[in-house]
């Protein structure tokens, strides 16, 4: 049959080919910029920076969507108070709205229980949600990381290539170097750093600004440590009226008035 | 993985390993359906049938074949069988969803262990695809 259309018959053995990795490009394709908050360490701010940031974004008449990686800690739905919304279906799925964000986390699925993922299931996971999810056409996509070189930094290196890192760290040298290290292999990797953000900062010092800037990197600002963020957490209103919110709504100018990628 | 979009993955997917292998129509694709994400096959199909409707694909036959899912727990090596009628309708809804949300709603029913692996029968996969290539 084939010899007819001048043809030749070919089978491909494409044994273990993951269908789901080829459309995750086109899922993204609308998205603007994609900002990975992240650390090498846990309880820096990275979930707080994330919601605040993509809040502040959105409240600047931007598209923003805000994707919770932190799959066996997942914390921003917490800090939104994201309760009673689900995604629909509609040729994959869509995130619903919340406080203007388009809002997509694991608790839709896993509701409150504990999620005991392997590494190599928390990647099975990301890869899944990056199949399926509709994000549509925005300007920022915010992803909450979890802590460390973890399998969701490799994989956004590997499948998301337009993503740009933000890094967030304390004033303590044990946090610092967790993110020097994190750093350098995205600078290794030519990965874009956007910048490092210094959270909670308690008192006077230009430690990490100078290591920052030492690397070459971008020190897009300090945030003091706020006691009023923990009353704040789990009411949006109040939390954009806190001095941390303040902070981080200059940092969002920063970003935006900067070109992502170099 | 919700059906419309898995169609969509495998119809990426094919194209994209079609012209990496310079075939100029696409026979036969077979697939792989693992149980433990509960696809509804109806909806599969249709979806693909909708889906291929380039020139590359017009007239492809989608052989599916399902694979039950193993679940081998990593503590005590028990192996058992993905069974959706064994729990609840939340759950089931959820693994649909991300299929490693398995280890949020199932335990070893031998040692009560969440640290399982699913040895088998995960999600889609794709086995083999049949084309015809320009002779040269
Ligand atoms: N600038 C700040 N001032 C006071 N508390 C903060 C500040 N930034 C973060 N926190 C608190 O630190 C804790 C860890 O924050 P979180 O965003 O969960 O970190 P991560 O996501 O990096 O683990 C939370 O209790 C949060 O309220
Ligand atoms: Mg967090
Ligand atoms: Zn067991």
């Amino acid at each position: 049959m084939d010899a007819e259309y001048g043809l030749k018959a070919l089978r491909v053995r494409s044994k273990m080919t993951d269908p789901r990795i080829s459309v995750i490009e086109g899922r993204l394709k609308k998205v603007n910029s994609i900002l990975a908050v992240s650390s090498g360490k846990g309880g820096v701010g990275k979930s707080l920076i994330a919601s605040t940031l993509s809040l502040a974004l959105a409240s600047k008449g931007y598209e923003v969507g805000l994707f919770d990686i932190d799959f066996t800690n997942p914390s921003t739905h917490i800090i939104l108070n994201a309760e009673g919304i689900s995604p629909t279906e509609e040729n994959g799925v869509v995130p619903p709205k919340i406080h203007g964000l388009k809002y997509m986390s694991i608790i839709y699925y896993s509701g409150k229980r504990v999620s005991p993922l392997r590494g190599v299931d928390m990647s099975n996971a990301l890869i899944e949600l990056l199949a399926i999810t509709r994000w549509g056409s925005i300007d920022f996509l915010v992803i909450d990381m979890p802590p460390g070189i973890s399998d969701a930094i490799l994989d956004l290196i590997r499948l998301v290539k337009k993503t740009s890192f933000l890094m967030v760290t304390t004033s303590s040298k044990l946090a610092f170097e967790t993110v020097r290290k994190l750093t350098s292999l995205l600078l290794e990797l030519r990965v874009p750093v956007i910048g490092v953000i210094e959270n909670m900062k308690m008192r006077e010092s230009s430690f990490i600004q100078e290591q920052v800037k030492g690397m070459g990197l971008r020190f897009l600002g300090e945030i003091p440590f706020d006691y009023s963020l923990e009353e704040a957490i789990g009411d949006v209103d109040k939390l954009l009226k806190t001095l941390f919110a303040q902070k981080v709504e200059e940092l969002a100018e920063k970003i935006i008035s900067q070109p992502l990628r170099n | 993985m919700h059906e419309w979009a898995l169609a969509e993955a495998v119809v990426s997917t094919v194209s994209q390993i079609a012209e990496r292998e310079g075939l100029r129509r696409v026979t036969e694709v077979k697939l792989k359906v693992g149980e433990l994400q509960q696809i509804e096959m109806e909806i599969l199909r249709f979806a693909l049938s909708e889906l291929k409707r380039s020139s590359l694909l017009e007239d492809t036959e989608f052989i599916i074949e399902t694979e039950k899912a193993e679940l081998t727990c990593r503590v005590c090596g028990h192996k058992w069988f993905f069974k959706r009628i064994e729990i609840d309708e939340n759950a089931a809804e959820a693994i649909h969803f991300i299929p490693e949300i398995a280890h949020v709603y199932i335990r070893c029913p031998r040692c009560g262990s969440p640290d399982f692996e699913v040895t088998r029968g995960r999600g889609v996969w794709l086995e083999s695809i049949k084309g015809a290539k320009q002779d040269d």
